[in-house]
């Protein structure tokens, strides 16, 4: 049993955090997050160059061959800087369709552009009535010739507004929360009957609401089976919590870095604060919060793509869990222990709390993921 | 990284696994499964058992009788025994003096002393606690001044767990009460429970148990040769003594067994006219407590893994403290969790009942032990330095506040 990283990971890592740390500044971020189109193209070209946007891909269509722990990586240092740019979306979300479920010519046209950053792409998934269910989906995908017909709205679509092609899950059969007959289908933003609606997030990020009238697709465009593809959308988004679950972290531990700074420097009664017990008390339980999701994470990140999808979900679900609640505990003190100045834009601390706050709404918040553990069997495997 | 067990280690697993079931009495599992009290003569049967194969102290160096096994090894095979369930051997022998003789002690009281304990023909009990020094464990006042060859100790011990079964008592004693800095004037000695001079007086708990006392010591007249290590430098010793009380304490393996048997237990009772184990509020409360644990079971493998990788040598890791916050906590929501399982039966109070009683029944006999070991477990949380004191290291010594 091994939780360190070995070289070439630790190497990742410095050399993701250097980026970052050089030229992610809090004072940068916000310029970038004020102007269009909210993220940084010039920093998506340095992830670029460093290969971070080729990094899970297989070497056979350019990529570098990374597995979840140099997702991990990657994620953690994000949630540290909270970038904004599209890799959650493009590389990891989409990517993961791509990587499951696509065809090798699928494979060779679309991972070199997401390698070489001229294609971003978005996950058009969550409808207006489905929250966190994955198989509620009311779109629909007619059968036309050897091609389909897709008609839907979809909601909340993460950085659907800068994206070149939407992955969109729409229904070739059965009701509305059926599980199979569920079609995952990549469309060119563009096509004719595709409009969008894009606007900023809680945390300074990017969405939009994506509306599919009568948009034509090729049978090309269609990602593994057309008539059973929730197994596929279950294992991609899987993986995605778990990368989530390592950003968060990333945040986590900023925002506790941060607190226990302000301790040490911020004096009343002619003392440092974190003097005084009950603040140093309430900033060793955010340590021991942190602690725990970085447990869980690094759980979620050796589970997430195990080929027992039963072992597979109740693991990722008990780390989203963790990661809900320290994220909850451990934004909420670092803004108390902050007092009034970390109630203001002007200080890093409150944009890591929304961050870790909306990565809870994603795919699934503490409660839903608690509701599905306790639907189901122990935890405590023998 | 790599989260899985080698071959080696699962194949180790399965060995004392298979030998912990044939090889623990029948009545005594029954009693440790059902949550009951375990008594002396249990301990000490089991620890015999340990003995003769082998196991009694596997984490001592093997020329004392360990087994030369590495941290995740050691962690394996208490897991094991806590899932069993087994008794747990007295830790104030083989955790606790047994490693302060092997490493500080003299020849004479190694070869006195670490075969009794691994066979448990000493039962120790720990002197430190005093009614004036419980987390200021420094501020101790016990005295023990030099008289010829002998050490004259005065004053009062308390919280001496199982004292009432104890042949020897180790204890700090205040031997130098000028000493400039408080931990400085004290030692750390070895005491036969037979001296004249000790009384031994029980304190009953709030489950209605006696499992601590107090202890007194009036003129008790403690040969030099009982000293371990230098005078003065007992303080050390107790300190390398708490660490190691730390690195165990998580007790995954216990709280493992507690919620497998309260998931059986609730499939047997019945709410709303359907069994409890269907109830969603009592799903999810369970489901929360086996995250928890899940949590705890990762960070703890996390600290095994460190130690392991640094050779086991240094001093134990100060997230061992997340351990003892956590793992009691987890140990507690379990008997919480038991509580909402027996409902109305936590009521009665079960003296001793068994199955072959011919009395007519108060209630089912499982129930018996839920309220005590839920009022008993509080302590889980103050022993071993209180977890407030845990949050006190985490904010010194990790956070540098």
């Amino acid at each position: 049993m091994d939780f360190d990283l070995n070289d070439e990971q630790r190497l990742l890592k410095e050399s993701v955090e250097r980026l970052t740390t050089d030229r992610y500044a809090f004072e940068t971020r916000g310029k970038v997050m004020a102007a269009e189109p909210g993220w940084s193209a010039q920093m998506w070209g340095q992830y670029a160059e460093l290969g971070l946007l080729a990094l899970p891909f297989s070497s056979d269509h350019g990529g570098m061959d990374g597995g979840p722990v140099e997702t991990m990586i990657v994620m953690e240092a994000f949630g540290k800087a909270l970038t904004l740019e599209p890799f959650f979306t493009t590389v990891v979300l989409s990517g993961g369709f791509l990587r499951h479920g696509a065809s090798d010519d699928q494979k060779a046209a679309l991972i070199p552009q997401i390698a070489d950053g001229s294609l971003k792409l978005a996950f058009a998934q969550t409808e207006k009535q489905s929250r966190y269910d994955l198989f509620d989906v009311a779109a629909t995908a007619r059968r036309d010739g050897d091609g389909f017909v897709i008609d839907g709205a979809k909601s909340v679509v993460l950085h659907g507004d800068s994206a070149g092609k939407f992955i969109v899950t729409a229904r070739t059969g059965g009701e509305r929360r059926y599980k199979g007959g569920i079609g995952v289908f990549i469309v060119d933003a563009d096509a004719s009957g595709v409009s969008r609606r894009g606007y900023r997030t809680q945390d300074g990020h990017r969405a939009a609401e994506v509306l599919f009238e009568s948009v034509r697709v090729g049978a090309d465009a269609v990602v593994g089976d057309p008539d059973d593809g929730f197994p596929l959308v279950e294992r991609v988004v899987d993986e995605a919590i778990a990368a989530l679950c390592a950003e968060a972290v990333g945040a986590m531990e900023r925002m506790h870095e941060l607190t226990v700074d302000y301790l040490k420097v911020r004096k009343q009664f002619g003392v440092p604060i974190g003097k005084f017990q009950v603040l140093q008390h309430a900033a060793a339980d955010m340590f021991v919060a942190l602690e725990q999701a970085r447990s869980m994470t690094m759980l979620a990140t050796m589970m997430c793509q195990d080929e027992d999808a039963a072992a597979r979900r109740s693991a990722l679900s008990a780390a989203k869990v963790q990661v809900g609640k320290s994220g909850k505990f451990v934004g909420e003190t670092a803004i108390q222990l902050h007092g009034g100045v970390g109630m203001t834009m002007e200080f890093p601390v409150g944009h890591y709390f929304k961050r870790t706050t909306m990565i809870d709404a994603t795919f699934g918040n503490a409660e839903h993921h608690l509701a599905r553990i306790a639907g189901g069997a122990s935890l405590i495997a023998a | 990284m790599d989260l899985t067990f080698t071959p080696e280690e699962i194949a180790f697993r399965d060995e004392v696994r298979t030998f912990f079931r044939e090889a623990l009495p029948a009545d005594i599992h029954k009693k440790m499964a059902e949550g009951h009290h375990v008594g002396k003569e249990d301990i000490v049967t089991w620890q015999r058992i340990l003995n003769e194969k082998g196991w009694a102290v596997p984490h001592w160096p093997v020329e004392h009788g360990g087994t030369g096994w590495g941290p995740m090894k050691q962690y394996i095979f208490q897991e094991e025994m806590q899932r069993t369930p087994a008794p747990s051997p007295l830790q104030f022998g083989v955790f606790m003096v047994g490693p302060v003789i092997y490493t500080f002690g003299n020849d004479a009281q190694k070869a006195q002393f670490l075969p009794r304990i691994a066979n448990i023909d000493d039962w120790w009990c720990q002197g430190f606690s005093e009614p004036g020094s419980g987390s200021d464990l420094a501020s101790l006042r016990t005295s023990a001044k030099r008289n010829g060859d002998h050490f004259v100790v005065n004053g009062q011990k308390t919280w001496t767990t199982l004292a009432q079964y104890a042949d020897w008592i180790f204890c700090l004693v205040r031997t130098n009460p000028e000493a400039e800095k408080k931990q400085q004037g004290i030692s750390f000695v070895l005491i036969d429970m037979k001296t004249p001079g000790i009384d031994v007086r029980p304190i009953q708990t709030i489950d209605g148990g006696h499992e601590v006392n107090e202890v007194f010591f009036d003129d008790v007249r403690v040969p030099v040769e009982n000293l371990v290590g230098e005078e003065n430098r007992g303080w050390d010793y107790a300190k390398f003594l708490l660490g190691n009380e730390r690195t165990n304490i998580a007790r995954v393996g216990v709280s493992k067994q507690r919620l497998e048997r309260i998931r059986a237990l609730a499939a047997q009772v019945s709410e709303n006219d359907r069994p409890l184990i269907e109830a969603p509020w009592f799903r999810e409360k369970l489901a929360a407590t086996e995250i928890e644990l899940k949590a705890l079971e990762m960070t703890q493998l996390r600290v095994v893994a460190a130690d392991a990788k640094r050779g086991n040598k240094g001093q134990p890791d100060p997230a061992s403290s997340i351990l003892k916050i956590k793992g009691s906590q987890i140990q507690q929501a379990t008997t919480d969790l038991l509580m909402d399982v027996v409902g109305p039966f936590a009521l009665p109070f079960q003296e001793g009942e068994d199955d072959f009683s011919n009395e007519m029944p108060i209630a089912p006999v499982w129930a018996g032990p839920a309220a005590p070991t839920y009022f008993n477990w509080r302590k889980i949380s103050i022993y071993g330095g209180s977890n407030e004191i845990q949050k006190n290291i985490i904010a010194k010594a990790i956070l540098g506040l």
